[in-house]
């Protein structure tokens, strides 16, 4: 399986990327860590006449801190988000969900970017930042602009992100110290898209939830917030009752496809499932401050 | 569509300084099979599942059906063929799979070589848990994944300058 013949292009600046993009029109795409992207040329699914791969651009590549948000790159590698002691200490949610996609091959080349930019429902980390309330930085041949993750995907492969535009980063609200987090995923066997996958970040105070956000993975054609769900839990002390109202209200907006992973309808349970998964243990660890 | 042009791609590959010119979709596995005739890593399903292709580029380990020859320009490639000490005898690892049979077939075996040796780097003496996690990007078909865990215990034990012994069942 060899893909198509391409020109390959590797650009040192967003501008001179953006440039590249322009030029060649629809016949050009960014290219990242290729582990969606080479999977879909050598099938001829894709077959895009030039390529424009990221990696030369080493501002994409960094993790800064910038006190109540933090900036990941686009090319960050899903190794390097596993890696970072910054986001262990703040945002371990992304460390978590890091580890349990593909292998540890696909982390060394996968990027941050690529994962959200795909729209490829399958991924882990648009429902992820979904959850987080992220935005995503993007520069076109007009300069840049923000999209909210919740606003970003349309449908499957169809997502905000216009022809010419890449990813520069993906801004990340930290949640306050001690928040409880957790992204559970339900998947056959390593390096297997999710089954169904739920996230979950939240805050107590005392012993009643003071925020919430619950997001699910590959169970519609686009990642999902919950919103209803999410509301539910605030206020409450998380008891049985609300986890299953919750992950009612979450499986209520699910609408998986039937395939090797199982009937739409198993889907939809495991959606729930995970939902109350994630809920009991990141209330678990928020008050353990685990 | 028009004739592509090669480019050129220069890297180091086993210590080797090597530059080609190369169509830019010629994969890094096509690049080091058939360019450099290093044909230790192998082709099993082509479609980044099974890590037989499976090499160390920079430190990191990669499955080499999924790159491009042209991504490792400027880098630093380690194949199985580069894997055994500067005097000739076997890397603990290949010493490990010798003696605890981490092997039948050998189909995956310079992949999941590769994979300890970068997992061993950063994890110099983990858990059979942590062996397990770190080589699920690579299928065996035969051996039931048991001697290859034992065989990268060997060789986690030789070279943290202990003697393997093996758990009780
Ligand atoms: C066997 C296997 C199992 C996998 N399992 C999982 C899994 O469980 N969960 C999961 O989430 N993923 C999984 N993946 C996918 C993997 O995480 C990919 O690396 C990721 O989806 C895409 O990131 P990339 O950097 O490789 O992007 P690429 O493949 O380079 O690009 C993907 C798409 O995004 C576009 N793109 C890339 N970067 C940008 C940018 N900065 N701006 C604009 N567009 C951009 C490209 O044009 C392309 O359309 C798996 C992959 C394989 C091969
Ligand atoms: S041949 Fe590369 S992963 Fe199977
Ligand atoms: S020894 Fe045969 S595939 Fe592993």
């Amino acid at each position: 399986m060899i893909p198509g013949p391409f020109v390959y292009h590797r650009p040192a600046s967003v501008g001179e990327a953006v440039g590249l993009l322009a030029a060649h029109g629809e016949d050009a795409r960014p290219f990242a860590g290729g582990h969606s992207l080479i999977p879909m040329m050598k099938l001829r699914m894709a077959a895009p006449s030039h390529l424009v791969d990221l990696a030369g651009i080493s501002d994409l590549a960094t993790i800064r801190d910038e006190g109540s948000t933090v900036v990941i790159g686009a090319t960050v590698t899903q190794a390097a988000l596993i890696r970072s002691d910054l986001l262990a200490a703040r945002l371990p949610i992304l460390r978590e969900t890091a580890l349990q996609i593909a292998d540890p091959q696909i982390r060394t080349k996968g990027t941050l970017g690529g994962n959200v930019a795909n729209g490829d429902p399958g991924n882990d980390m648009p429902a992820l930042m979904q959850c987080l309330g992220a935005t995503y930085v993007l520069a076109g041949p007009d300069g840049s602009r923000e999209v909210a993750a919740r606003d970003f995907y349309e449908a499957a492969y169809f997502t905000l992100l216009q022809p010419g535009e890449i990813l520069t980063a993906v801004r990340i609200p930290v949640p306050p110290a001690g928040h409880g987090y957790a992204y559970e995923k339900l998947k056959r066997k390593i390096g297997d898209y999710a089954t169904a996958a739920a996230a979950v970040v939240l805050t107590l105070d005392g012993s009643t939830v003071a925020s919430a956000a619950i997001a699910l993975t590959n169970v519609a054609s686009t990642p999902l917030f919950a919103e209803e769900a999410s509301r539910l839990v605030v206020g409450t002390s998380l008891d049985a009752a609300t986890v299953k109202a919750a992950a009612e209200a979450a499986k209520a907006i699910t609408d998986p496809a039937t395939d090797g992973r199982g009937t739409a309808e198993y889907r939809r349970e495991m959606a729930g499932v995970m939902v109350a998964r994630a809920l009991v243990k990141a209330a678990d660890r928020a008050r353990t401050g685990a | 569509m028009s004739e592509i042009d090669t480019i050129p791609v220069s890297l180091t590959v086993n210590g080797r300084k090597v530059q080609r010119f190369v169509e830019p979709r010629t994969l890094l596995i096509h690049f080091l099979r058939e360019e450099l005739n290093l044909t230790g890593a192998h082709i099993g399903c082509e479609t980044s599942h099974c890590g037989a292709c499976t090499v160390e580029i920079d430190g990191a380990s990669v499955k080499s059906c999924t790159m491009f020859a042209v991504q490792a320009n400027g880098a630093s490639v380690t194949t199985v063929e580069g894997l055994a000490n500067a005097d000739g005898t076997l890397h603990a690892l290949q010493e490990g799979f010798r003696q605890m049979h981490g092997l039948q077939c050998g189909f995956c075996t310079p992949g999941m070589l590769m994979r300890a040796k970068v997992l061993l780097s950063e994890n110099p003496d983990p858990t059979e848990e942590e062996i397990r996690f770190g080589i699920a990007g690579n299928l065996c078909r035969c051996t039931g994944y048991q001697n290859i865990v034992k065989a990268i215990q060997y060789a986690a034990a030789k070279l943290n300058g202990r003697t393997y012994q093996e758990a009780a069942e």
